[in-house]
C-alpha cells in the first residue's frame, strides 16, 4: 500500500512548524513517529497534502521534574518513556503503559504527543494521561494554552487541537508512591486493547469503552465511599458506551471492564501480586 | 525529494517521491531485497531494519524520514565481499531458526537489535522482544533457540 501524493517538509523549529500549519491549515498534518498517521495514509483514510515532520525538533524530547509536576516533551518516544527514571519514580503508570504499547519496533518510533493528539479510543496512553490528571500544553499562533486531559478527548480521533496548533508538552502531577494498576486485554501481544483499564490512586480511566478514554466515575465514587476493589470494579461499566463488534460484543466489553478494573484496583491496593494473570 | 541515507555503511543519494516508504526505497530503488514486505500494516515485522541502530518496521517509515540517518538491512550484517555470516545468521542456520524463511530477515534484525540492548536475554525476554515479528510457519521455538545461541547462552532441546 502506498500513500497518496504528499509534500514532505522537515520542521526546523516549533515556530517554523506553526507557520507551516498556519499556511496550510487543514491540508497539513503533523508527522511525529508516524505510527498512527502513516498506516492511515497507506489505507488512504488520510490524504494530507503536506506532512510536517517534527521529528528533528529535539527540544520536544525530554522528561524533567518541574516542582510538583513532571514535564514531558511531546516527542518523547514510548521506548524512552518506559526507561525513564523520573517517570518510573514519580509516574510509573505512564512508564509502564508506554512499555506495553505495540512491540519494540513500534515503541522505537511512537511518541506520547502523537498518541495523545491522534486520540484513538483504543490507545493506552490517552487513558493513562486521563487517569493521571495530565495537562496538555498546546502552542498556536496566539501563544500557548493549556488543556486538561478531561477536556481533551472529545470523541474518536477528535480533540480541541486546531489545525494551526501543536501539542508541545504533557504535564502530570507527581504521584510518588501512589498505587497504580494497568490491565490490558487483547488477543495478540501487539494488538490494541479490546478493553483496558488504567488506575492510579482513586482515579480510573477506561480504554475502548466508548468513543474516547473515559473516567469510571461510578467506580471512583464507590472507592471514595470506602468500597473494596471488587465492589468498585463491579460499577466500572456504568455510563460507558462500548462498541458492539463481531469479535467483542458490548456486553463482553462491559464484563471485561468490570473484571479488569477489579484487578487494577487490587493492584492499586497492593492486593494483587504481580504475575498472577 | 532528494533523500540521502547511509545504507549498510555506504552513502546513498536518490531522488524519490515524498510518499515513498523506506521498504520500497530499499527494495525497488537500492535493490536490497532481503527486507520483505509482509503484512504491510506494521504488524508482522518482516520489513524490520535498523534505523540508527534501532529496529523499526520499514513499511511504516518514509524514506524521507530516514534522510540524513543510517539504515542497516540484513545485507549489511555481513561483509559485502563474501565474509563470514553474522553470529545471528549463523545461529539461525545452526538452530534451524527458519522454515520458509520469509520472516527471517526481520527476525534477525529484531534479534540483533535486542542483543544490542540486552546482550544476555532470558528466553522470556527474547519472546517479548520478538512480539512484533510473526512467523507463519510458527517456528518460534527454534527462533528463540537461535537468539539464545547467538548470545552465547544455553539452548533448549
Amino acid at each position: 500500500m502506498i500513500p497518496a501524493q504528499v509534500s514532505y517538509v522537515r520542521a526546523t523549529s516549533v515556530e517554523q512548524t506553526l507557520e507551516l500549519l498556519a499556511e496550510h491549515g487543514d491540508d497539513a498534518k503533523v508527522l511525529a513517529g508516524g505510527h498512527s498517521l502513516l498506516p492511515l495514509m497507506k489505507f488512504r483514510f488520510a490524504a494530507p497534502e503536506v506532512l510536517v515532520d517534527i521529528a528533528p525538533l529535539d527540544e520536544l524530547r525530554y522528561v524533567r521534574e518541574s516542582g510538583e509536576e513532571i514535564a514531558i516533551g511531546a516527542l518523547t518516544r514510548y521506548r524512552d518513556l518506559h526507561a525513564n527514571e523520573i517517570l518510573r519514580a514519580h509516574a510509573p503508570l505512564l512508564a509502564e503503559v508506554a512499555g506495553a504499547i505495540g512491540d519494540p519496533q513500534v515503541r522505537n518510533r511512537g511518541t506520547i504527543g502523537g498518541s495523545l493528539a491522534h486520540a484513538d479510543p483504543a490507545a493506552d496512553l490517552p487513558a493513562a494521561a486521563l487517569a493521571s490528571d495530565a495537562v496538555f500544553v498546546v502552542r498556536g499562533p496566539e501563544g500557548e494554552r493549556e488543556i486538561a486531559a478531561e477536556d481533551f478527548f472529545l470523541g474518536p480521533f477528535t480533540t480541541p487541537l486546531e489545525p494551526d496548533e501543536l501539542l508541545v508538552e504533557i504535564r502530570v502531577p507527581k504521584l510518588t508512591g501512589v498505587g497504580w494498576g494497568f490491565e490490558k486485554f487483547n488477543r495478540r501481544a501487539i494488538d490494541w486493547a479490546i478493553v483496558g483499564v488504567t488506575a492510579v490512586g482513586s482515579s480510573i480511566a477506561l480504554i475502548n469503552m466508548g468513543g474516547s478514554p473515559i473516567r469510571a466515575h461510578a467506580a471512583e465514587q464507590a472507592l471514595a465511599d470506602g468500597a473494596s476493589p471488587a465492589e468498585a470494579g463491579a460499577l466500572a461499566a456504568e455510563d460507558t458506551n462500548p462498541a458492539d463488534e463481531p469479535h467483542a460484543s458490548a456486553d463482553y466489553r462491559r464484563h471485561l471492564a468490570r473484571v479488569l478494573t477489579t484487578r487494577a484496583l487490587a493492584k492499586v491496593a497492593g492486593e494483587w501480586p504481580a504475575g498472577l494473570h | 525529494m532528494r533523500v540521502g541515507i547511509e545504507v549498510n555503511g555506504k552513502q546513498t543519494t536518490e531522488d524519490v517521491e515524498d510518499r515513498t516508504l523506506l521498504v520500497h526505497h530499499l527494495r525497488d530503488v537500492l535493490g536490497l531485497t532481503a527486507t520483505n514486505v509482509g503484512c504491510d500494516t506494521t504488524s508482522c515485522g518482516a520489513c524490520t531494519v535498523l534505523l540508527d541502530g534501532e529496529a523499526v518496521k520499514s513499511c511504516t517509515v518514509l524514506a524521507a524520514q530516514a534522510d540524513g540517518h543510517a539504515v542497516t538491512t540484513l545485507e549489511g550484517l555481513t561483509d559485502p565481499d563474501g565474509g563470514d555470516l553474522h553470529p545471528m545468521q549463523r545461529a539461525f542456520r545452526e538452530q534451524h531458526g527458519l522454515q520458509c524463511g520469509f520472516c527471517t530477515p526481520g527476525m534477525i534484525m529484531a534479534s540483533v537489535s535486542l542483543l544490542r540492548d540486552n546482550p544476555k536475554p532470558s528466553r522470556d525476554e527474547v519472546r517479548h522482544a520478538l512480539e512484533g515479528n510473526l512467523c507463519r510457519c510458527t517456528g518460534y521455538h527454534n527462533i528463540v533457540n537461535a537468539v539464545m545461541d547467538a548470545s552465547g547462552q544455553e539452548v533448549q532441546a
